[in-house]
């Protein structure tokens, strides 16, 4: 029953997803009020039954009903119920449910907290976003429908992949559509600022809320999702750039560059097409990132079920989204006011130096991403491009937009001077330096690219919060003075300082992993250890023990240094007998700078196991810094400024002399 | 002139969407074709049952041989096993076996039940060596030239019509390589 109720409820979405694409340029402008009220009840059906929809399936997984034919191949009587719940996302079809209904629920968010939006640009906005939906569901009911049944059930399911079976992974796919399904709201903004042919400080800062909200969810997620492959692989991996992972960066990279282009919308009125193309093109890069996971074009350690069918309806709506956007931007775009004007140095130069170095970054990750494909196309060669092609393309322009990130974070808008502005950050600067030139020669001049990054890196954390003293002009007047600024200050500010920070906290984290991280793998016996950067390793014993729907290996090490116990680590090896699939549960222990990680290997029958062995300092710093890019977006979400909205009055004002 | 670059974006983004839509057309599951004519990637198991030798990829030189990726649990590989019942009854060439991503008690109890048709059983049971021999499922079947190098690879149960089609020939024109 409920399978048909949710079969039910995704048809009737579709249909009311059709009626608010089609309703708000179909209506005359003189009934914008009723338009608007008509197309916000759509996007909060379209909400209220997609929702329906996927409690129907989530029932049909928890009931571990087999007559449906996703359950029976995903599921299992057996499984603990929080996998029985990730199980509904953790296939094609299911995650196409979840993309669809995140991004009903973006239109319903807009409907909902959208009241003091202009009624055109609203009903402008969720007509284009129902398109999308439209788009969306017409390829999960026709080519991915999830409550297809079988006619034979069988008496117990297929069970989940195994190594989808995590708490991290249960929580990583609503994230990173929270996040790829959010910039879908970027795309409608800014395909409806075409239509209009008007984009001003309004429309930026209508905008500006739903790119941070999404960019900070994509955050969290591809931060989960590296964490995740870095304890269940079981080598201490923590970024591969798999074409996978590639596809989630992209959007971020591109993201980064609307959110900081956005602002200069909003406040000085420049970069207006600019801002309205990086809209498009990064929900665009979502759209490629889902075609890529799931055509089966590239070859992917998490590729989902490959289905070139599947891949062709995409790519249609590829082609019926962006390049309807990018049309509609080549036909409007010349024809949107040209912003205020800025000198080179200035608030809006230093985000426009971001914007290019972003965007030039994004094509170096999309160029290594494809070119496997494109050497594919030319013969009949399969190659991957791996670490070093980033290395060499990627970093050297990270580093520049690195460097300039503290000056640009502090110059000011409009007009400013590049020495002032510079002796303005000399104390952090010159702290920096020294953080470098005391680690050349704490290495004896070797290792010059570390201490360069570590510098690097204490120059971001340093330089944001020297942004942060000049803000509340530390020193120079009273301290009353300086708290009473400090309360003052928006909390956006704030939200700049901690996102800043926390990518000097990444890329310490980064460079540290790179240059130290040390392994040993050997075959040890209980009782045996190893010595491994003055940690002394013991394998104490290995036991079998039972998992609710695993046999495992357990093996216990404890872990010295100078003699002195400083842990007790457990590796398992798991086998799940359902799909006949092993899986390998690394012993971890941290202490927020530094990781020990260990993992209990194969036998090799004669009492003994392979036993690998990690050292990674640093590690645990870049998800910190990642999530506190995270944290310093959502803070600047809770400015009161985003939430209250522009007046009405600054609209009207701003009225370009379009078209 | 102006107006021309915002065509850019629609300019690159065209030539795309042709790549992509061209490159769903190829066949992407012939990927382990890239390891046709390469050596056989390195590898040394330990044998299934302890008391016998196992199997690494050193013992795959010197003679034209047959190695046979199967599992316990698989059960294609139950039914391509008389097709390789006779073949070593028959001598034709030495067959190794692969045992992937398999326990080593169930292993030793099917083969025990099913009689061995193989010279040697690696065990694999992470899976690890499947995965360098670009293995997809159970059950599959490479064949290997004197140097060591992979000639064929064939996904899927063998039949005794697959073999006379496909590997006789084949065998016959690698046995007549110097």
């Amino acid at each position: 029953m409920a399978a048909e109720a949710g079969s039910f409820a995704l048809v009737l979405a579709l249909f009311i997803s059709l009626a608010q694409s089609i309703v708000p340029f179909a209506g005359t402008r003189r009934h914008e009020a009723a338009i608007a009220a008509f197309v916000r009840q759509a996007a909060l059906g379209q909400l209220l039954f997609i929702a329906i929809a996927f409690g129907c399936l989530t029932y049909a997984f928890v009931t571990s009903d087999f007559s449906v034919r996703l359950v029976a191949a995903n599921s299992h009587t057996l499984k603990p119920l929080i996998y029985k719940i990730s199980g509904v996302w953790g296939n094609h079809e299911g995650s196409m449910l979840l993309w669809v209904l995140i991004l009903a629920l973006f239109g319903a968010a807009v409907a909902l907290f959208g009241d003091n939006l202009p009624d055109r640009l609203q009903a402008n906005v969720l007509g284009i976003h129902g398109m999308t939906g439209l788009g969306f569901l017409i390829f999960v009911v026709a080519t991915s429908n999830p409550f297809a049944r079988l006619i034979d059930p069988p008496p117990d399911g297929n069970g989940l992949n195994p190594i989808l079976q995590d708490p991290g992974l249960a929580i990583h796919p609503p994230f990173l559509y929270l996040g790829y399904v959010g910039f879908s709201m970027a795309f409608s903004f800014s395909v409806a600022a075409l239509i209009d042919g008007k984009v001003d400080a309004c429309w930026a800062r209508w905008v500006r809320p739903w790119v941070l909200a999404a960019w900070c969810f994509l955050t969290i997620g591809i931060t989960l999702g590296s964490a995740w492959a870095y304890y269940t692989l079981g080598w201490g991996g923590w970024w591969f750039w798999d074409p996978v992972e590639n596809a989630s960066f992209m959007p971020w990279i591109v993201g980064t560059a609307l959110l900081h282009s956005a602002l200069v919308v909003e406040r000085r009125n420049a970069l207006m097409s600019w801002t309205i193309l990086l809209g498009i093109l990064t929900f665009s890069l979502s759209l490629i990132g889902t075609f890529l996971v799931r055509s089966g074009v590239l070859t992917s350690v998490h590729s989902f079920a490959q289905d070139p069918a599947r891949g062709a309806f995409i790519l249609a709506l590829i082609l019926i989204a962006s390049g309807g956007g990018l049309t509609l931007f080549a036909i409007r775009a010349p024809s949107l006011r040209q912003g205020a004007p800025f000198a080179p140095v200035s608030r809006e130069g230093g985000l426009t130096l971001n914007n290019t170095l972003l965007v030039a970054a994004a094509a170096t990750v999309f160029i290594g991403t494809f070119y496997p494909l494109v050497i594919d196309m030319l013969g009949n060669d399969k190659i991957s491009v791996g670490p070093p092609y980033y290395n060499m393309t990627f970093v050297p322009i990270m580093v520049p937009l690195l460097l300039a990130m503290p000056v640009g974070a502090i110059l000011k808008w409009k007009r400013d001077n590049l020495a002032e502005a510079l002796s303005r950050l000399k104390y952090p600067a010159y702290a920096s330096l020294l953080v470098g030139i005391a680690l050349l020669g704490i290495f004896l001049g070797r290792q010059a690219i570390v201490a360069f990054f570590l510098g690097l890196a204490a120059w971001l954390v340093l330089g944001s919060l020297a942004a942060l003293a000049l803000r509340l002009r530390l020193g120079s007047v009273s301290l009353d003075t300086s708290l009473r600024l400090a309360r003052t200050a928006p909390l956006a500010f704030y939200g700049l300082i901690i996102a800043h920070a926390g990518m000097g906290v990444t890329v310490a984290g980064i460079t540290g992993m790179t240059a130290w991280a040390t392994e040993k793998i050997e075959m040890l016996r209980p009782g045996e250890g190893l010595e491994l950067s003055g940690f002394n390793l013991r394998l104490r014993s290995v036991a079998d023990v039972a998992g609710p729907n695993y046999d495992a290996e357990r093996g216990i090490f404890d872990i010295s240094r100078n003699g002195r116990p400083i842990a007790e680590l457990h590796s398992e090896r798991r086998f799940y007998p359902v799909r006949q699939q092993q899986t390998t549960s690394a012993g971890i222990r941290t202490n927020l700078l530094s990781n020990l990680y260990v993992t209990l290997g194969d036998a090799d029958g004669k009492g003994a196991w392979a036993v690998r062995f990690y050292y990674h300092p640093f590690m645990p710093l870049v998800w910190i810094g990642a999530l506190a890019m995270a944290l310093g977006g959502f803070v600047s979400l809770a400015d009161r400024r985003l939430r209250v909205g522009a007046p009405q009055r600054s609209f009207q004002l701003a009225a370009a002399p379009a078209e | 002139m102006p107006r021309l670059q915002y065509l850019l974006p629609m300019a690159a983004f065209v030539p795309l969407i042709a790549g992509l839509a061209f490159s769903l057309g190829l066949d992407h599951r012939s990927l382990p074709s890239t390891l046709i004519d390469r050596p056989t990637p390195a590898f040394s198991l330990g044998a299934l049952d302890g008391a016998r030798e196992g199997l690494s990829s050193a013992d795959l030189r010197g003679r034209v041989t047959l190695l046979n990726v199967f599992a316990s649990w698989c059960a294609g590989c139950r039914a391509e096993h008389p097709v390789l019942m006779r073949l070593a009854a028959a001598n034709e060439l030495p067959i190794y076996g692969l045992n992937w991503k398999d326990r080593r008690t169930d292993g030793i109890r099917w083969l025990a039940a099913n009689k061995s048709p193989y010279a040697r059983v690696g065990l694999d049971e992470s899976g690890r060596t499947g995965i360098d021999l670009g293995v997809t499922g159970v059950p599959e079947t490479f064949v290997i030239d004197r140097s060591g190098r992979i000639r064929y690879r064939y996904p899927g149960p063998l039949t005794e019509e697959v073999w006379r089609e496909l590997f006789e020939p084949l065998l016959k024109s690698l046995r007549g390589e110097p």
